[in-house]
């Protein structure tokens, strides 16, 4: 319980997918308009990730695996990330019209966003996660980028209303405030050894 | 008939340059722009990609079926990435340790998408090769670019060699806020001195013009239905 609390911290804070990992960067700058839209996208992004990593961590081990197909993983998971968020938006507009209305505009969106490929890759090159904790893993992940749009949105509302230079205007200052924000989080990189650390000690 | 050709490289690498005037490829463009070296090996790496993607498109674009094109393109890049994975990891090893989750990542970078989907399914295979190349030197150049400045202020040397002590570098450059500012010195030089980008679209999107040739199209008919 405690490795499945520390993976998800280390995923959320201190490895920030977007902050630090620069994934899913384009619906970070782009959506980061309003506070409301963030979070809609953020939910979305929730959703999506925890389901991806498992069923890329599923048909890794399961399929890929027991064939000896592993250089294929990437190929398999492109598509079935692709297939999986049309059958999350179908079963959603039937299933809960309301949610459907919240995150209908950012389901596809979130496609080819490169955080949920990345993370699902991640897990298993990277970690070595198995089943639990590659959910746990990708909740984290999605739990993070979560934090930081909502807090962009946040600091951008502010940032539109001030007399900025103009050559600064648009893109620059939100990159700027951005950049801000990922020196505020890499104060977190500290936990990082003690983390790992209590991780290697927890054991599997 | 060889203007067409070389009007396609300079399109490429200065007109549409794709990261610093189309502002695509924002996800490499900051993780891998750490030393001088990383941008050249990450930018011909995309390249090779590209150019064959672009290539083999355009020879089967009158073959893939209207309706399916989006998943035979995502087929096709991922083959080609899995295989410039497998070379790069088996022949250049240091390379793989250092641009690691990001090789696998070309396979959703817009550049190659948006290529096939802009240009390659619409053309000739020769002209199409082009333009794979020009804008993958294009990209190749941009990253470089960023690499250079970040490795300069953030180690204080160029592809290695050192031009001054590293007690005088800002050693931030390096780590990951450097590249949001190194980008965002960028645009604002580019907006100061009046070159046209897409630098609005790229904040202002709502997502839909962000990043891939994918999500853009699909975006814009969920759009519609949830009106």
């Amino acid at each position: 319980m405690i490795r499945l609390i520390l993976i998800v911290i280390l995923n959320a804070l201190i490895s920030n997918v977007v902050l630090n990992q620069f994934l899913g960067i384009c619906s970070f700058l782009g959506v980061s308009r309003q506070i409301k839209a963030s979070a809609s996208l953020g939910g979305a992004v929730i959703f999506v990730i925890t389901i991806a990593s498992a069923v890329a961590s599923i048909l890794y081990n399961g399929i890929l695996v027991p064939l000896h197909l592993e250089f294929m993983k990437m190929i398999v998971f492109i598509l079935v990330i692709a297939a999986l968020v049309q059958i999350v938006e179908m079963f959603l507009k039937k299933k809960s019209p309301s949610v459907y209305k919240a995150l209908g505009i950012y389901l596809p969106l979130i496609t080819t966003n490169c955080a949920v490929l990345g993370i699902a890759i991640d897990n298993i090159d990277k970690f070595g996660y198995n089943f639990i904790e590659s959910v746990f893993s990708g909740f984290g992940t999605a739990i993070g980028y979560t934090i930081a749009i909502v807090l962009l949105a946040g600091i951008r509302s502010r940032v539109d209303e001030e007399a900025i230079p103009r050559p600064v205007r648009g893109a620059p200052v939100v990159m700027l405030a951005a950049a801000l924000m990922s020196i505020a989080f890499m104060g977190f990189t500290e936990l990082q050894p003690a983390i790992e650390t209590v991780l290697k000690g927890v054991g599997q | 008939m060889k203007n067409k050709y070389l009007e396609r490289l300079y399109n490429g690498l200065i007109k549409e340059n794709p990261t610093l005037v189309l502002m695509l490829g924002m996800c490499p463009t900051l993780a891998v722009s750490t030393a001088a070296i990383n941008g050249i090996t990450m930018g011909l790496s995309s390249l090779a990609v590209l150019v064959l993607s672009n290539f083999l498109i355009s020879v089967m674009r009158n073959v893939i079926p209207d309706e399916v094109r989006l998943p035979a393109y995502i087929v096709i890049v991922a083959s080609l990435v899995t295989v410039v994975k497998l070379l790069i990891k088996a022949y250049l090893p240091s390379v793989d340790a250092a641009l690691g989750l990001y090789i696998d990542l070309i396979v959703v970078n817009c550049i190659i998408l948006g290529r096939a989907e802009a240009y390659a399914n619409k053309h000739t295979p020769g002209l199409s090769v082009m333009d794979g190349i020009g804008m993958g030197l294009g990209f190749t150049v941009a990253l470089t670019l960023a690499g250079l400045v970040r490795e300069l202020l953030g180690a204080g040397t160029v592809f290695g060699f050192t031009v001054f002590p590293q007690e005088y570098a800002v050693g931030i450059m390096i780590q990951p806020p450097g590249a949001f500012l190194v980008i965002a010195l960028f645009i604002i030089i580019m907006n100061a001195i009046g070159i046209k980008t897409r630098q609005h679209e790229l904040v202002n999107s709502d997502g839909c013009d962000g990043c891939c040739a994918t999500c853009a199209m699909r975006c814009e008919e969920a759009k519609e239905e949830v009106k």
